[in-house]
């Protein structure tokens, strides 16, 4: 069994709880060995950027300089896999190891401020993955199909990744930058009605409820009215961040404009260990704002027929013969 | 002086040393009379006995400067620091030719592009060219009189590529009384040409202006018409190319076949057509692709033909009326001699599928440009209505997108170079056929060539909305009120300053024109190179865009990067005229720098086989050693290098002259002055 | 230490800005190869609420218009999709010379706005303190300060996150805070300018 290396990241331990919980629980279903990084600092989200670089890169770069020593520690090499749960810290975790390369003379620098802790980092080091990556290439979807014993069926959802996840996507590791599929292939591995929404890799919001509240009610309201058009019970998210905008804000975006959508959202996590079988209060549900709960009693129902509202039509369409997606060409 | 036991005090040979300014391209950066006045001084105990320099070596006092000297100065041998040889190698040779010195006894070195372009120091510019000149004056001292090689040209040509560029090339040389072999990988000659309904700036009908050329090449006596035939196997050099082509079986008798049509119609077999209606429309199993194709024998496509998938149903075979269809026909190879050969095996179409935000294969009314041009056209699947995937909706606004998979550095960097009149000729169809609303969304237009920017304007006037902006997505998710049920373009308009969201029916991606996916396989039958981004290179971008490295071997219209219909053109008719001169001199002389085996030192170790980039080297069996063709073989020195025996040489990059050149470049000669 | 990779000062005072930002920006910025299609302008999910498209911005930074560009509030209402960098043909490093010119207007103190840069000065504060993030601190000072009107609508979620433990009253202090101080007091030092 191979061991990863984890970093869960400030919001595992707060606001998206549940996210760690249930991966713990996942994990364990599917022998997935995470050690989490000792003594890990922020990765400093969106905000420290703004402000510096140097010092910004360099508080990124404890991060992999602690996961490297520790790798090297286990296994002689210092090279290895570093797991990254939350969309944000992933990216900035493989972003401070792709430009420490791209521009040497942030590597150096960021090297030099390290120097003064006992620290450094080698870019190019550790390899820096999503989970979803992981489990969707290392672990298989067969394995995962496997471990399924209560089948979502009857629950449409709508598999909502968010922005960086896929974008920009250093390393050439998703299917595509706007409407990757393997958050898709999961939840149909689950049992689950997968919509295809076009929206599932647009924007969130991030920090916006904090800065513009006015730009981020409108994100949010665009996910949850794309939801809705495709009657989803239930958005599936990747990150904390995503959980939390379209969760936690969903009631002051209702005000703002004036509408009614209750929309829960959840970890994916979380309805993977649904489908393994494990008990919901194990898995974090309950703790998010707008209730799951309606949503998971659609479970093991027949499916609705639901065709999106307002939507042009998709690829099904009579007539002349639609262009074919030649599979090898989406392999890069 | 001192002297050196392998290099006499008094040298026999008399060298006259003739530094170029080049106007100021040279003369800006080396000091050239610094150089001339070294070069007489330092290098005369190495044979030089005359230094001079000038401001344009080329010109003709230049040229006759070199003449005089030879002939007063008795000079046997000349150097000329300039620019590459590759520009003016020949001039000075000629020139030492009509003074009676051997031009093979004239070495051209480069104090130009390897010196004063590429250097901003001028000290130390200067003293390279004092190297370079010391070089070619080690060099010269080794060359030999040299003849050139007389080839005889087979007077029959090989024309790869049955499409517009292809088959007016064929038809220059046929009428010029020559004999053309007209290979097609697809049943029918044609080309892409053949797809479209009309063609820019004058929108003439394409089939009106195509098929005449079509039926001429068809019916020519000059012309062998090989379809559903490809090119395998090419040996042999300029003047005399052995040629193997693989004809597919059709399973058709051609002797017996009318081209009634009844095969075509009886078959239950369809299939979509994804060559000549784009994906857009269906053929069956044993079909022509459209009505006026030449031949106008079908082919049955063994893939799909229910007999040969499951062995029963001959439907066709029942109901000919002349027992044309055979099952039995096999693949044949066939085997020509020709003397040249001209490729015009053209594009494919950038897939759009990649560029995923443009929803191409997953929203139903995107089309690519190819698709559209099959709906505008009145032979396609919807007899020209220009109408959505449902094949009844006709449009109420449409927009097109410029620049798709061009102009990208995700994609293909270049620019496609039609796609700007293209969708100008789509937005005047819609607005021609529909009414409908049309957008154009660019980044630039481009319309460069004759009547090309007339035609914009008149688009302009029929009311076509230009947006200037590359579009950013399209999308069904509706977000504003009038956007349901519609595709939605999201762009910024540049000029405006604005993110805005059009809504409407139907998108049309002018999608870019990119290398055949088998492009550098193509290249490697031929002995020829394709750039990085898979177009086949030039002899030169310039000055010889249809000749390529390989003598005899002509290129024409999109295999060298996009085109459009007048350049194609002209480019097979000048592909035909550089053909039809080399066969009316009856031979060509080629260069005599070439390598050539020593048979008693060659082990047979057969490396230099698979390294030489022209294919010149073969291995004689029965003398178990390796054998160079001098015609083919173009002196690039690959195997001099690389034989472990030494057996190699070449002449007139001799392992003496290659050497000799070092120790100049080194200085090591001034040591022997 | 001021010594940076950039090349000598240029000449020509409009491109000083430019070499400034490509200069403060991490990996390589390809600013100067913007062909300004609006790839970005169209593709930015909050372009409505800009005052420049990112377009604009760039082809102000090429004309040197330092003040106006730092003022915009167009990197503050960015929110780092990644939309514009995926699809821009040119591959100009979008999102991160947004970074820099947050970072810029910051330092030259011109931004219009407070509440991005004190919302981001707010959280860095927590990190330098504690090495984490620390959400409850962060959103009781920051709601306090510049969304007071926001709060009675917002008490639910908040309680909401409170009781189902998703927001911590204390902050978690890493072990390593010195280290990581010493550290970033000399990334300071080394901060890349022109």
């Amino acid at each position: 069994m191979t061991q990863y290396l984890f970093y869960p990241g400030c919001a595992m331990e707060s606001s998206a709880r549940a996210y760690a919980a249930s991966l713990a629980s996942v994990a364990r279903t599917l022998d997935l060995d995470l050690a989490e990084v000792k003594d890990w600092n922020c990765c400093g989200a969106t905000e420290y950027l703004g402000i510096n670089l140097i010092p910004a890169y360099a508080l990124i770069g404890r991060n992999l300089a602690l996961a490297a020593q520790q790798a090297k520690q286990q296994n002689g090499s210092g090279a290895h896999t570093l797991v990254a749960s939350c969309s944000a810290c992933y990216l900035n975790l493989a972003k401070a190891d792709h430009y420490m390369a791209e521009r040497p003379v942030l590597g150096d620098r960021v090297n030099e401020a390290l120097a003064v802790g006992g620290l450094g980092y080698k870019p190019g080091t550790l390899q820096i993955r999503h989970l979803l990556d992981v489990l969707i290439n290392d672990i298989g979807i067969s394995r995962i199909r496997e471990k399924v014993t209560r089948p979502l069926h009857g629950l449409r959802v709508a598999p909502y990744l968010g922005c960086m996840v896929p974008r920009p996507d250093y390393d050439h590791r998703w299917s595509d930058h706007e409407q990757p599929d393997e958050l898709d292939r999961v939840l149909r591995a689950l049992g689950a009605e997968v919509i295809d929404f076009p929206l599932k890799s647009e924007c969130c919001g991030g920090h916006m409820p904090q800065i513009s509240p006015n730009t981020a009610f409108e994100l949010i309201r665009r996910l949850l009215q794309g939801a809705d058009q495709y009657k989803a019970d239930l958005i599936v998210t990747v990150c904390p961040m995503c959980q939390m905008n379209l969760d936690a804000y969903q009631d002051e975006t209702n005000r703002h404009f004036h509408t009614r959508y209750r929309l829960p959202t959840v970890f994916f996590t979380q309805v993977m260990g649904l489908a393994f079988g494990e008990d919901p209060g194990a898995l974090g549900f309950g703790s998010e704002i707008v209730d799951a709960r309606p949503a998971l009693a659609r479970i093991g129902t027949a499916p609705v027929a639901a065709e999106p509202s307002g939507a042009g039509p998709r690829a099904k369409a009579a007539g002349l013969p639609m262009p074919g997606r030649r599979p090898e060409e989406r392999e890069r | 002086m001192t002297t050196q036991p392998q290099d006499p005090a008094q040298p026999k040979e008399k060298i006259g040393v003739y530094v170029c300014h080049c106007g100021s391209n040279i003369a800006g950066i080396v000091d050239v009379a610094e150089v001339r006045e070294w070069a007489g001084q330092r290098l005369a105990g190495r044979g030089v006995t005359v230094a001079r320099d000038y401001k344009f070596m080329c010109s003709s006092l230049g040229q006759e400067l070199i003449e005089k000297d030879i002939k007063e100065q008795g000079l046997n041998r000349v150097v000329v620091a300039a620019c590459s040889p590759h520009l003016h190698e020949g001039t000075f040779r000629t020139a030492c030719g009509r003074a009676g010195l051997n031009p093979y006894l004239c070495e051209l070195v480069s104090i130009r592009e390897q010196v004063s372009w590429v250097h901003t120091d001028k000290h130390a510019a200067t003293d390279k060219a004092k190297a370079v000149v010391s070089g070619g004056v080690e060099r010269v001292r080794h060359h030999t009189p040299l003849e050139p090689l007389r080839v005889a040209i087979h007077p029959a040509t090989l024309v790869v590529g049955g499409g517009i560029a292809g088959i007016q090339a064929a038809l220059e040389l046929a009428d010029a009384g020559k004999k053309v072999y007209l290979v097609e990988r697809e049943p029918s000659i044609g080309g892409h040409m053949a797809q479209f309904d009309k063609t820019f700036p004058t929108l003439d009908c394409a089939a009106c202006i195509l098929t005449p050329r079509m039926v001429s090449a068809g019916n020519h006596p000059n012309i062998t018409l090989l379809t559903w035939s490809e090119v395998t196997e090419v040996h042999g050099y300029v003047g005399n190319f052995t040629v193997k082509i693989k004809q597919r079986a059709r399973h058709v008798k051609t002797e017996l076949c009318t081209g009634c049509g009844i095969c075509q119609e009886k078959c239950p077999k369809k299939v979509i057509d994804d060559v000549y209606e784009a994906g857009l429309g269906y053929r069956k199993a044993v079909y022509t692709p459209f009505p006026q194709a030449v031949p106008k024998y079908p082919v049955i496509d063994v893939e799909n033909c229910t007999y040969f998938r499951k062995g029963t149903c001959r439907a066709c075979e029942k109901l000919c009326p002349t027992g044309a269809i055979d099952f039995a026909q096999k693949d044949e190879v066939l085997t020509v001699q020709v003397g040249n050969i001209i490729l015009a095996t053209g594009f494919d179409l950038f897939n759009p599928q990649k560029v995923t935000q443009y929803g191409y294969g997953r929203l139903a009314n995107v089309f690519t440009s190819l698709e559209f041009e099959r709906l505008t056209n009145a032979a396609g699947p919807t007899n020209g209505a220009i109408v959505l995937r449902d094949g009844k909706t006709v449009p109420k606004s449409v927009g097109i997108i410029h620049c798709v998979g061009s102009r990208d550095r995700n994609f293909n960097n270049y620019c496609s170079a039609i796609c700007c009149m293209q969708s100008l000729k789509f937005a005047h169809l819609v607005k021609e056929r529909t009414g409908a609303t049309v957008y154009n969304f660019y980044i630039d237009i481009r319309t460069t060539a004759k009547a090309y920017d007339e035609f914009y304007q008149r688009v302009l006037e029929e009311g076509t909305l230009f947006v200037r902006g590359r579009v950013a997505e399209v999308t069904d998710a509706a977000r504003l009120p009038g956007e349901e049920g519609k595709l939605i373009l999201q762009v910024e308009d540049t000029l405006a300053g604005k993110q805005r969201r059009i809504p409407v029916d139907m998108v049309v991606l002018s999608a870019g024109l990119q290398p055949r996916a088998d492009a550098k396989a193509t290249a490697q039958v031929f002995g020829l190179s394709c750039s990085a981004d898979g177009w086949f290179i030039e002899k030169h971008p310039k000055l010889d865009p249809v000749a390529t490295m390989t003598e005899g071997v002509f290129i024409a219209g999109c295999i060298s990067g996009p085109k459009d219909i007048p350049a194609s053109v002209a480019q097979g008719s000048a592909a035909a005229a550089r053909v039809l001169s080399t066969i009316d001199k009856g031979e060509i002389t080629l260069e005599p720098v070439r390598a050539s085996i020593n048979a008693t030192q060659c082990s047979g170790c057969r490396i230099c086989n698979t390294l030489c980039p022209f294919g010149a080297i073969s291995f004689l069996e029965a003398d178990r050693v390796s054998e160079v063709n001098p015609a083919l073989c173009q002196g690039c020195g690959t195997c001099v290098a690389a034989c472990p025996a030494g057996a190699i040489s070449g002449t007139g990059f001799s392992n003496d002259q290659i050497l000799s050149q070092i120790e100049g470049l080194l200085m090591l000669n001034m040591e022997y002055a | 230490m001021t010594a940076t990779d950039v090349s000598p000062a240029e000449p020509n005072h409009n491109l000083r800005f430019l070499e400034e930002v490509s200069a403060a920006t991490a990996g390589v910025s390809r600013l100067e190869m913007c062909i300004q299609c609006g790839t970005c302008g169209g593709s930015c999910p909050s372009a409505d609420d800009m005052d420049h498209t990112p377009r604009m911005l760039f082809a102000m930074i090429r004309a040197g218009m330092r003040d106006e560009a730092l003022r915009s509030n167009t990197p503050w209402i960015c929110v780092s999709c990644y939309h514009c960098v995926v699809r821009c043909p040119q591959d100009v490093h979008i999102a991160d010379v947004m970074y820099t010119l947050k970072s810029m207007a910051v330092r030259a103190k011109l931004y219009r706005d407070a509440k991005a840069p004190e919302f981001s000065q707010t959280f860095v504060d927590a990190i330098e303190n504690y090495g984490r993030s620390f959400e409850f601190g962060l959103a009781t000072r920051h709601y306090l300060r510049h969304f007071p009107l926001r709060l009675p609508g917002m008490a639910p979620m908040g309680l909401g996150l409170l009781t189902k433990q998703r927001m911590s009253m204390t902050p978690h202090r890493i072990d390593g805070i010195d280290q990581l101080k010493a550290i970033l007091a000399r990334a300071k030092e080394l901060e890349l300018t022109s």
